[in-house]
């Protein structure tokens, strides 16, 4: 495989895009996965897609209200994935074909070429701008720097919530917290993986990671470069065979995923045990 | 004498089912008291309400003269021990037990500080204490009901805690396991000199060191005073299949 210096310049925002959202995607499928809350996520990533449609419906900043959404969508599903009285599964059911419906109804609305909507469906991590990659960045700071400030409060709250309650850590604040910063990820990889997509590099290399490790800190770090593995992974497939990319890095995201489960120490001790 | 805990008139609602009805209830400083009650009488709610996890629908809830509030439930929550139900643990969970213990710390020490060497060394003491020093390392969910029982015992006792809350610390454990556990409790009990209130449906998990009972039954006490007094065979009968 030979690239001109063309090539590899024109690769330099890709990969950074890819090294910075594989970060952040990998420390948040870790909350996702510990708090066992996978549709919560998808239900967001869903909403930050829908926000994103109609930023571009308003002609206004995409991310911006693709961020609003994700938000409003945190403040909705907090809540309701509480709440006694409701079925969390089937309230997320209806949260998350809601923000899909809108998506499409913002789509049908969209007046001339949809490229840009589409975009935001299928995600391109090839035409990254260079204002992606810093607001990649920044996410990447602000998420890493509320996992080593609130360090221990985090492990409490995906230990057990009750128990994090009953000890005087604030554990609704610090959930809701990580539901907000599971919404920022996701909706700034909207342009990278797209939102039909984006939650699966979320939610497969932290779930692979989980199959191979009983540390936390060694989870958040293969899951982080498990999801680096498939971003890059993917980008090269997508390169060398004209492939779209966020399908590409997915695909490559489930395969470590489904190896990390064949060959996973937990599953040889569960069935030797 | 200021009592440890005073709750009046307390009542708890979850919509339409109420869970404890117009309950009052003090416990004086250093007492054990043992909650007993068939299933469903509302003694997990009152033992909740106690470090504000139930929310209240009416009454007050004092500590050591303290009323409870948004206020400072937090600051209270960290000198409550608790030992909830056992809990589910998933087997594959990245946490050990050395940090299941650690936990209890984690509301005291405050937020963007880290836990000291102190607090890690009075772990490991607490941990040797209730022999579980080895599983230090184990993975949390890997450990046996009575291992993991001790675990959060330690846990609650990490926390320095004024008030000792046990909710069926003996459930589903074989009987070597319970006496074990018994026994603990009542040397934790003796030794660091706290108020415990214990739930159980198990007369015979009850403590010989306690010495007043609280009966309940259809979200309301029935009955409370000496506990020689309520384990009479009568009352015991009308409790439990009256």
């Amino acid at each position: 495989m030979n690239f001109s210096m063309v090539e590899l310049q024109l690769m330099v925002k890709p990969l950074l895009a890819a090294v910075l959202g594989s970060t952040v995607c990998g420390i948040v499928g870790v909350w996702v996965v510990l708090l066992n809350i996978p549709f919560v996520g998808v239900a967001m990533s869903h909403a930050a897609f829908a926000g994103a449609i109609f930023g571009l419906l308003l002609n206004t900043n995409p991310l911006l209200t693709a961020l609003l959404f994700a938000i409003g969508a945190a403040l909705l599903i907090g809540p309701v994935a509480e709440r006694a009285d409701l079925e969390p599964g089937v309230s997320l059911g209806v949260i998350f074909s809601l923000m899909l419906g809108l998506a499409f109804l913002g789509i049908g609305l969209l007046p001339g070429p949809r490229t840009e909507a589409f975009r935001f469906i299928w995600g391109n991590i090839l035409l990254v701008s260079w204002w992606d990659v810093l607001l990649l960045g920044c996410s990447a700071v602000l998420i890493t720097g509320f996992l080593l400030s609130l360090n221990k409060e985090i492990r409490a709250v995906l230990f057990n919530r009750e128990l994090a309650r009953a000890v005087g850590v604030p554990e609704r604040t610090i959930f809701f917290l990580l539901l907000l910063l599971c919404g920022l990820a996701v909706t700034l990889n909207l342009h990278t993986i797209g939102g039909l997509l984006i939650f699966s590099l979320v939610v497969s290399p932290a779930s692979a990671a989980y199959q191979l490790t009983y540390r936390l800190r060694t989870m958040y770090l293969l899951s982080v470069v498990f999801a680096l593995a498939a971003s890059l992974g993917g980008l090269v497939l997508s390169y060398l065979f004209n492939l779209p990319s966020g399908a590409a890095i997915i695909c490559v995201a489930s395969l470590m995923f489904g190896l990390a489960l064949l060959f996973s120490p937990k599953r040889r001790s569960r069935a030797t045990g | 004498m200021i009592p440890a805990v005073e709750i009046s008139n307390v009542t708890v609602s979850y919509y339409e089912h109420i869970a404890l009805r117009n309950v009052s209830l003090t416990i004086a400083p250093g007492q054990f008291v043992g909650l007993l009650g068939p299933n469903g009488a509302g003694k997990t709610t009152l033992l909740t309400v106690i470090n504000g996890l139930g929310r209240i629908h009416s009454g007050t809830v004092r500590l050591f003269g303290e009323p409870l509030g948004p206020a400072n439930i937090r600051r209270w929550r960290t000198q409550i021990g608790y030992v909830p139900q056992q809990l589910a643990i998933d087997p594959r969970a990245p946490f050990d037990c050395l940090e299941a213990v650690l936990l209890g710390v984690y509301g005291k020490v405050g937020l963007f500080h880290s836990v000291s060497d102190d607090d890690r060394r009075r772990a490991r003491e607490l941990m040797a204490y209730f022999r579980i020093e080895q599983l230090m390392h184990r993975p949390v969910g890997q450990v046996s009901g009575g291992e993991l029982q001790k675990v959060a015992l330690a846990r609650a006792l990490l926390q320095e805690p004024k008030l000792l809350l046990l909710d069926e610390p003996t459930a589903n454990l074989d009987p070597g396991s319970v006496r074990e556990i018994v026994g603990l409790i009542t040397d934790v009990y003796h030794r660091f000199n706290l108020t415990v209130v214990m739930v159980t449906h198990q007369i015979g998990h009850l403590p010989e060191v306690c010495g007043q009972l609280v009966l309940m039954k259809g979200a309301k006490i029935v009955w409370q005073g000496e506990r020689d007094a309520g384990l009479k065979p009568e009352r015991l009968n009308e409790l439990f299949n009256g």
